[in-house]
């Protein structure tokens, strides 16, 4: 504590509180965020196998990825997948709060309704609606056993179709969620922009597009990172519900990861696939990030 | 003073249901004219009744399932309610349910999940809650670009991280054990804890914070004499949120932990997606139920709270 007798303390142990405080984030930050990323991009140009193992092999791990036929069913489950949950997750959430927003009754009975879904974990969700799809059982033979014999509706056991039978459980779990948040932003909007609107004679619908929408403009992009950071992480449902089958037709690409970690012991495998899962996420922040803080900088 | 602590707390209500709106209408008063029965009322319920009945169908066929025997359930379909209400599949779930060698039902996991999620929400908020207060009032050259990296962190996929965290888990002991997940789930609950706290901690007036300090108290006692007692809502956000995330986690728990301590929803797979054995479709829909039980109960009991926080935390983040 010498400094304290120059009159002026030592920098670092000023605000010492605060920064102790902040240890733990700091070294989260470094070590795990930052320094796991940077460990993990660089063991992937290993070939690694049990354990880690700094013998550089270039680019062989991505090459070999790419010609993994498995690799490719799981980007490919993901593209589907991501582009559906994308679109009738933002449609029918909004269509949904648009409904809610119409001043009816019950509105905490059909609030709680949606909601509750997103309580459950994917483990849940996907082993109800395993059950629920299950051809022996559910809505296949409940619909043969009213008469409709040939009726085919086997999503999880038919490899072609397999996952939007995921998509279904997906979709069940997280609208409701969607549906809270564009109701906020609906809910956010000035009443006597609809005043304004009825005054003029503008439709309905004509309202709902050109006005209010594009004033939600700042919950829909909070929505759709929501969205799209969960569609990345997809993994629990698809464990749960089909176990990647039949064979390897509900693959992706996080559990792609998984096996080549910690069941194939081919670390870097697992390694290299990780990385390109960061890379499908840098692309798709980056330009968020820039457009929604790199403009409010510009602004003021 | 009062006043503006007051003006400052119920910000989250702006998102709160909104019959708030329909009463605090101004314009014409008295009853309006309406029918019951138009057209457009039709349809609006119509739509929501329907949709509400796709939401809770699988839940009502899990119960269903569930209080149903075998061969009851062979035999019948799967959304009649059952003939003969059977206890007995929640009894073998919970205590004789097998995964692998182990017999003894989904009971071990419920405890360590317990085990695991409420050391995991105590110390998760708590780093987070005084993390969040320091960013907010006591800020230093350089917690910003901490604090960016950290929120940026998030969008990281869990995979990236697995295996440096299985290194690091290593290193220091802790890797299959409990605390380890419990650390695991401290460190990836931190982004979202800490902003939610900080943006919360940085929405009460600032006066009040300077008031105190003018008073002499330094940074621990604010914290605990005025920055807590004055946030009790954001806690319990925050303790809802850590709860149904750190109870219905599957990929930390299964990578991180070993068959001996597996959480619930680990051990949950294992049963129902077991390989070998007679598929039992009530013991499996009933273990399901269990599982799904706790955050159910949360989201059932903190109702509005619950919608509140998950929306405060997503629109405000």
């Amino acid at each position: 504590m010498t400094p304290m007798h120059a009159g002026r303390p030592f920098r670092l142990f000023r605000n010492l509180n605060a920064k102790i405080a902040s240890i733990p984030m700091i070294l989260t930050a470094l070590v795990i965020f930052v320094g796991g990323t940077a460990w993990t991009v660089f063991y992937s140009f290993t070939n690694s196998k049990l354990l880690p193992r700094a013998s550089f092999v270039g680019f062989d791990q991505y090459e070999r990825l790419w010609a993994t036929p498995r690799w490719l069913v799981a980007v490919e489950n993901l593209a589907i997948y991501g582009v559906c949950t994308l679109v009738f997750s933002l449609v029918i959430g909004f269509l949904l709060a648009a409904l809610m927003d119409q001043k009816i009754r019950f509105e905490n009975t059909f609030r709680t309704i949606f909601l509750y879904p997103f309580a459950l974990s994917f483990i849940v969700t996907g082993l109800a609606w395993q059950w629920i799809l299950n051809p022996n059982f559910g809505i296949q033979q409940v619909v043969r056993n009213l008469g409709w014999e040939s009726f085919t509706f086997d999503p999880l056991y038919n490899a072609d179709i397999v996952i939007y039978g995921i998509l279904i459980a997906g979709l069940w779990q997280g609208t409701g969620l969607i549906m809270c948040l564009m109701l906020a932003g609906l809910r956010g909007i000035d009443g006597d922009i609809w005043k304004a609107a009825r005054v003029d004679g503008i439709p309905t619908w004509k309202t709902y597009v050109f006005i209010v929408i594009p004033m939600m403009r700042p919950v829909l992009v909070t929505t759709l990172v929501i969205i799209a950071s969960g569609i990345v992480k997809v993994y629990d449902l698809v464990v749960a519900q089909t176990s990647g089958g039949p064979g390897i037709a509900s693959e992706v690409p996080a559990k792609y990861v998984y096996n080549y970690m910690f069941l194939a012991q081919n670390l870097g495998q697992g390694f290299a696939a990780s990385t390109m899962m960061l890379l499908s996420v840098v692309i798709v922040v980056v330009p968020w990030a820039y457009l929604e803080f790199g403009g409010k900088r510009r602004h003021g | 003073m009062v006043e503006q602590v007051f003006r400052a707390v119920p910000d989250m209500a702006a998102v709160a249901p909104a019959t708030s709106r329909a009463s605090g209408l101004v314009g014409p008063s008295g009853p309006r004219p309406r029918r019951t029965f138009s057209r457009r009322n039709i349809f609006i319920y119509g739509t929501l009744f329907v949709v509400a009945i796709y939401y809770l169908l699988p839940l009502y066929v899990m119960v269903v399932t569930s209080l149903k025997g075998m061969p009851e359930i062979r035999l019948g379909n799967i959304f009649s309610p059952p003939v003969e209400i059977t206890f007995e599949p929640w009894v073998k779930a919970w205590s004789t349910a097998c995964t692998g060698l182990n017999c003894d039902g989904l009971s071990r996991g419920f405890w360590n999940s317990v085990r695991i999620t409420v050391p995991s929400v105590f110390l998760s908020i708590a780093i987070a809650s005084v993390n969040g207060y320091a960013l907010a009032n006591w800020r230093f050259k350089g917690a910003e670009i901490f604090f960016t990296v950290l929120v940026v962190g998030a969008f990281i996929p869990y995979q990236v991280m697995l295996y440096p965290v299985v290194i690091v888990l290593r290193e220091i002991g802790l890797y299959g054990s409990l605390w380890g997940l419990v650390l695991v789930h401290t460190i990836f609950g931190m982004p979202i804890l800490t902003l939610l706290f900080r943006n919360y901690f940085a929405s009460l007036p600032e006066e009040l914070f300077k008031a105190a300090r003018v008073d002499g108290a330094g940074f621990w006692t604010i914290y605990l004499r005025i920055m807590l007692p004055m946030s009790l809502p954001i806690f319990v956000v925050a303790v809802i949120l850590q709860v149904t995330g750190i109870w219905n986690d599957f990929l930390f728990g299964v990578v991180y932990t070993k068959p001996d301590t597996y959480p619930m929803t680990v051990q949950l797979n294992n049963i129902v997606n077991a390989v070998q054995g007679v598929k039992e479709y009530n013991v499996n829909m009933a273990a399901t139920l269990l599982t799904g039980l706790v955050p159910l109960v949360i989201y059932f009991v903190s109702g509005k709270l619950f919608v509140r926080g998950i929306a405060a935390g997503a629109v405000k983040g």
